[in-house]
């Protein structure tokens, strides 16, 4: 087990390397140009020498190298300076942010909480109410609740979170003006009132993302469960008169959480991706949001690192998600 | 012609039993199995009348998409105007109808595309042993990626030069279209992949190539028909895929310009009216969201109908 996540780990490197690759040349055939909001008054000469304190001047090869020596290398050390006081990254150059001139790592962390608070929360929320009723449904295939939670489902699944984001607000905010529709993240939760604000303005993004989740979730718990109700040994234990209640909780469930748990593992990185849209309904300026503002401003540094961030957290959760598997199931061993 | 013709009289033991009905075909039976998916019945008549609504409309629908009425601009819904009419007085219907064209044809159009390359690197990873490895890794590579931000990458880097050579809205148009494909047809290759090396290893592959098939003849004869059941599938739901994708992008205010509408631009359109007039943004997300429903159980009907263990129950 251990060799095989060494394996897996090491192999990730490749992927990595090639994904950024394929990232900074998409990007690299970008036309706009950076000095394009510079004022016509200023030279052609002193435009070309802007260009160049940017790190434009230099052939594409060398460009690319000198990131990923920054993100690989650099970054790390300033996190390590960051943590034990050392002076390891000191005079070094950062991945740069072309819009705020300011190391691109320092906004992500500032962007970061937003989308982690809406993200996570979101995702635990729909977690938590997938799995009930995928058990439920499981349980008593083709009642009236498994047919209604079917439905419900397959609704939840296809209806987008551009629509159902914008069809929270218009009843809860517009028409009910129960909620705030503007996520105000200014907002330091120090006593009582502030943390019911808190409340009030996550309510809606959380569920809207939760609704995805839950969709997908408990349509996997459902499929799991009923495979593993029909098993031999289901009928064993009910044969040896254990309640229902420990059959389908604790013997059935078990055996079927272990694809579900995988699928919650490759459903993180998802999320984090659909959350680019519900953080520009809701106006959450996390790391999506930091994403599509770079790439309308053509900010070449900080789309290529928060893509790259992205992969890395796809790439990460695959691996996470295979082991967890071969983990859980002692069938399963990867040699 | 319904009846047998009775040629001669039958000789003794010579007599063959006459068939009483000709064979049924697999494509009967998957239909039967089909009839009785209720939700999938549903949502295939829905499917199919807003197709129709929405390309066949128009013909009986006298106003223009882009006729603009400054005079009668944000008027409600109205026996002239179903819909209402939106800040330049354009006729909602007409544009919900020009805009689901748009929709529906980048769904279809972006799912072909999707499908033959996902198909032919599938079947072609799957029985060519060589190419297995590499193009799987390649697989691999393109489902790490993170598709909605270099979707965004693309359509911004990609706009301007396309634009120029094919015009607004053409331009648009091939970009959407292909920048969907290109970044969906992984599920599809990863299935036929699967059911290629099972297929690879029958008896009848191995009659066929005893008796001198050549690899194309034994692809295009014997291996494509049998791996339909899971293009097909993989069809209804990269239709819904399609779909929600461009309606994403053109939200984003990334994909279609404002004259020339889908349903994503027009829901991004009406949430800057939110405060006014709310219905506005609810015809463009309903037909999405219905749309895509029923797409879905479309799928989920042919998957079970086309499972030839579940046919027949």
């Amino acid at each position: 087990m251990l060799t095989y996540t060494i394996r897996r780990l090491v192999l990730a490197i490749p992927t990595l390397l090639f994904i950024s690759l394929v990232i900074f040349l998409l990007l690299e055939l970008a036309p706009g140009d950076p000095m394009a909001q510079v004022p016509l008054t200023v030279p052609p000469e002193v435009k070309q020498q802007m260009r160049e304190a940017l790190g434009l001047g230099q052939p594409t090869h060398i460009r690319f190298a000198k990131w990923l020596w920054q993100f690989f290398a650099v970054e790390p050390m300033v996190w390590m300076d960051h943590t034990f006081g050392m002076t390891l990254a000191e005079g070094q150059q950062r991945v740069i942010s072309w819009q705020t001139r300011s190391p691109v790592m320092d906004i992500v962390i500032q962007r970061m909480p937003q989308t982690l608070w809406v993200v996570a929360m979101s995702y635990v929320v729909g977690i938590l109410i997938a799995l009930p009723i995928g058990i439920y449904s499981a349980y008593r295939q083709y009642s009236v609740f498994d047919q209604v939670g079917t439905f419900v489902t397959m609704v939840g699944y296809s209806v987008p979170p551009f629509f159902s984001g914008v069809l929270v607000i218009v009843i809860f905010s517009v028409q009910l003006g129960w909620l705030p529709s503007i996520y105000d993240t200014t907002l330091v939760v120090v006593s009582w009132d502030t943390f019911i604000l808190q409340l009030k303005q996550m309510v809606m993004p959380v569920m809207v993302l939760a609704l995805q989740t839950t969709a997908q979730i408990s349509r996997f718990m459902r499929a799991s469960m009923l495979d593993n109700l029909r098993q031999d040994f289901v009928r064993t234990a009910r044969a040896k008169g254990l309640s229902e209640r420990s059959v389908v909780l604790v013997h059935v469930l078990r055996n079927s959480m272990i694809p579900v748990i995988t699928v919650i593992a490759l459903g993180v990185p998802q999320v984090f991706g659909g959350a680019i849209i519900t953080e520009q309904i809701f106006k959450v300026n996390g790391l999506g949001q930091l994403l599509i503002t770079a790439i309308q401003a053509n900010d070449l540094p900080m789309v290529q690192t928060v893509t790259f961030m992205l992969a890395v957290l796809i790439v990460l959760f695959n691996i996470i998600a295979d082991v967890l598997y071969g983990f859980l199931d002692p069938r399963i061993r990867y040699d | 012609m319904t009846e047998p013709v009775k040629s001669a009289a039958p000789i003794g033991a010579l007599a063959d039993a006459e068939p009483v009905a000709p064979p049924r075909s697999q494509w009967r039976d998957v239909w039967d199995q089909f009839k009785h998916h209720r939700g999938a019945m549903i949502g295939g008549v829905i499917f199919f009348t807003i197709i129709a609504t929405v390309f066949l409309g128009p013909l009986f629908w006298s106003l223009d998409a882009t006729y603009i009425d400054i005079r009668a601009r944000n008027q409600g819904p109205g026996w002239g105007h179903p819909f209402g009419t939106d800040q330049l007085g354009r006729d909602n219907f007409a544009r919900m109808m020009a805009g689901g064209q748009v929709s529906i044809a980048v769904g279809l159009i972006a799912m072909l595309l999707a499908l033959i390359l996902g198909s032919f690197i599938g079947v072609i990873a799957g029985y060519f042993k060589r190419l297995d490895g590499p193009l799987m890794r390649l697989t691999d590579l393109f489902l790490s990626l993170p598709l909605l931000p270099l979707l965004l990458v693309m359509v911004l880097l990609f706009r301007d030069s396309l634009n120029a050579v094919f015009g607004p809205e053409q331009g648009i148009f091939i970009l959407m279209v292909s920048a969907i494909g290109i970044t969906s047809w992984m599920p599809t290759a990863r299935i036929v992949r699967g059911d290629v090396l099972a297929l690879k290893e029958r008896e009848f592959i191995l009659a066929a190539r005893s008796i001198g098939t050549t690899n194309t003849g034994i692809i295009t004869r014997h291996i494509l028909p049998n791996v339909m059941s899971p293009i097909m599938v993989s069809a209804t739901l990269g239709i819904a895929n399609a779909i929600i994708t461009e309606s994403a992008l053109s939200f984003l205010g990334l994909g279609f310009p404002p004259d020339f509408p889908t349903w994503g631009r027009l829901l991004n359109d009406a949430v800057v009216y939110l405060q006014d007039y709310p219905e506005r943004v609810f015809w463009p997300g309903l037909a999405i969201s219905l749309t895509v429903l029923s797409v879905n159980y479309l799928g989920d009907g042919l998957r079970d109908a086309l499972d030839p263990r579940i046919r027949g129950r």
